[in-house]
């Protein structure tokens, strides 16, 4: 289904929590270049899945690999090697509320390369008019700005230093539809642009359409249906179907999804 | 009903031990990462500005009024057995020794260990903490650290303004309000005060200000979700750092006795 050479890949993931089981087995293959959208329902274990694949949580079990390269349970010094290469936008943005916007967009790039305070002052306003935003807005702090916004310097602060693979965790969620789109359309661009591999998170079927060359979704801690976007209509799944359709009605009952949540 | 209340001893003793546990390891690693590069100047100078300078007022006026109340309570006491003249004496070792490091340090907990606690817990809440991690920095050196040095700093420069702020309270109280002849007062107050009096206030401070920024990270770092989970850390930050406060001062004083 996927080709390789794979950029990420997961084998057999699984992690719980006390006695609540998040991640039962969770296997994905993304290629270098390709972007890849993980869908299903809130606590069916994306956003563990995500924080496995950057090294916040430790799996249970299971293999993550980097360009072949293996990271689970690799040294502290090697992980923050191999979190050089990665840019990430969080669902609420997690800009840092006590920087101005330069400052967190630039964060990085000054530890990394000792940038002075004017380039680096330049080098924000260069990418956030990029994202279409006024070069003033670099002086002002997080908590001054919509969320549109907010969504934006955050993706600024992803790809100021270039990343080879991208990670967003619901980057439209919150915003109204032509915003989301806008966004939508910066992620791709941004993406295209770096040549980089992408991996979203999201629950917004019209943004998923827009960004993604391959679909996951996953149900109680497994994947159950994966394959390109364009196929995700007609998976011949009933919970896919459902989710990617919206239906109140079908598998994905209430109690199916707190069963999922509650790892039953 | 033997059987529960053994139960209930062994949980609350096993998690006694499990937390006790937890905060040795965060305080061995923020220690470790307090003395390692990279070292973050402009946080450091931030938590020295909060913790320091914006910390002035508080500590100022604890320390002016209780000079002045422990002027006129001793004055009260050693009057019933004609020993007025000892007043400065027991202002001036009482604040150096004992009152300037403590009440400074449960003003300072209350004000500082909360908004520390209140900033660390939100970044957590918010997923700052991870974005920091994720943008390869280090969120104990980044966020524990400077606050840590900076309150293990801080504490002794702001309990010794405070110090003398104290016995100038007693001062005012003893000239204007009970006639002391004013260089009578003064040589009194620096005729039995020794150097150790003052080194013992300072070095209990330093210890209070390192308990003190560790509460605050500690409880912000594992705050529980949303406000409730802010709040909760908030209080237990300004509770453990206001009781380790109290034992610190026994044992600093115990080691330091006699």
């Amino acid at each position: 289904m996927l080709k390789n050479p794979s950029k990420i890949e997961i084998s057999h993931l699984a992690k719980t929590f006390g006695s609540k089981v998040v991640l039962r087995d969770i296997s994905l293959s993304i290629p270098a270049g390709q972007s890849l959208c993980i869908i299903g329902t809130s606590g069916c274990g994306k956003s563990v899945t995500l924080k496995c694949l950057l090294g916040l949580i430790a799996p249970d079990s299971g293999s993550i690999k980097i360009d072949g390269k293996e990271t689970v349970s690799q040294s502290r010094t090697h992980r923050e090697e191999m979190l050089r290469r990665f840019g990430m936008t969080f669902q609420f943005g997690a800009l840092f509320d006590s920087l101005p916007i330069w400052q967190n967009i630039t964060f990085r790039l000054r530890q990394n390369t000792y940038m002075s305070r004017q380039k680096a002052r330049e080098a924000a306003a260069d990418i956030v008019v990029h994202l279409g935003l006024e070069a003033r807005v670099i002086d002002q702090y997080p908590a001054e700005l919509s969320g549109g916004m907010q969504k934006r310097v955050a993706l600024a602060r992803a790809i100021a230093d270039k990343p080879e693979i991208l990670l967003f965790d619901e980057p439209t969620s919150g915003l109204d539809p032509i915003t989301g789109g806008v966004i939508d359309n910066l992620i791709l661009n941004s993406v295209r642009r770096l040549g980089a591999t992408a991996l979203t998170i999201s629950h917004d079927m019209a943004s998923v359409r827009r960004i993604a060359d391959q679909v996951a979704m996953i149900h109680k801690g497994r994947v159950i249906w994966s394959g390109p976007s364009t196929q995700m209509f007609d998976s011949g799944i009933a919970e896919v179907e459902q989710f990617v359709h919206g239906h109140a009605q079908g598998p994905l009952t209430d109690e199916a999804i707190l069963a999922a949540k509650t790892g039953v | 009903m033997i059987l529960g209340l053994i139960r209930n001893i062994g949980q609350a003793s096993l998690s006694f031990m499990a937390a006790v546990g937890k905060i040795s390891l965060f305080t061995f690693a923020a220690v470790r990462w307090s003395v390692a590069p990279p070292f973050y100047g402009h946080q450091l100078g931030r938590q020295i500005l909060d913790i320091g300078f914006f910390s002035l007022p508080v500590v100022g006026l604890t320390t002016l009024f209780s000079g002045m109340v422990l002027a006129l309570q001793s004055y009260t006491g050693f009057a019933r057995f004609s020993a007025e003249d000892t007043v400065a004496t027991v202002v001036v070792l009482s604040v150096t020794r004992e009152l300037g490091p403590v009440l400074a340090g449960l003003m300072v907990a209350g004000r500082i260990g909360a908004s520390m606690a209140a900033e660390i817990g939100t970044m957590r809440v918010t997923d700052q903490i991870d974005a920091l991690d994720t943008l390869s920095t280090r969120p104990m050196q980044y966020l524990v650290a400077p606050r840590l040095v900076a309150g293990t700093l801080c504490l002794p420069l702001l309990v010794l303004i405070g110090d003398i702020i104290g016995v100038l309270g007693g001062y005012l109280v003893g000239v204007y309000q009970l006639n002391f002849n004013p260089s009578l007062y003064l040589s009194r107050t620096l005729q039995y005060l020794e150097f150790s009096d003052i080194t013992l206030g300072l070095v209990k401070a330093a210890v209070f200000g390192f308990l003190i920024a560790l509460m605050g990270c500690y409880h912000g770092y594992h705050s529980g979700r949303g406000a409730e989970g802010v709040g909760v850390a908030t209080t237990n930050a300004v509770v453990s750092s206001s009781i380790l406060i109290l034992i610190a001062n026994y044992l600093v004083t115990a080691l330091f006795f006699g």
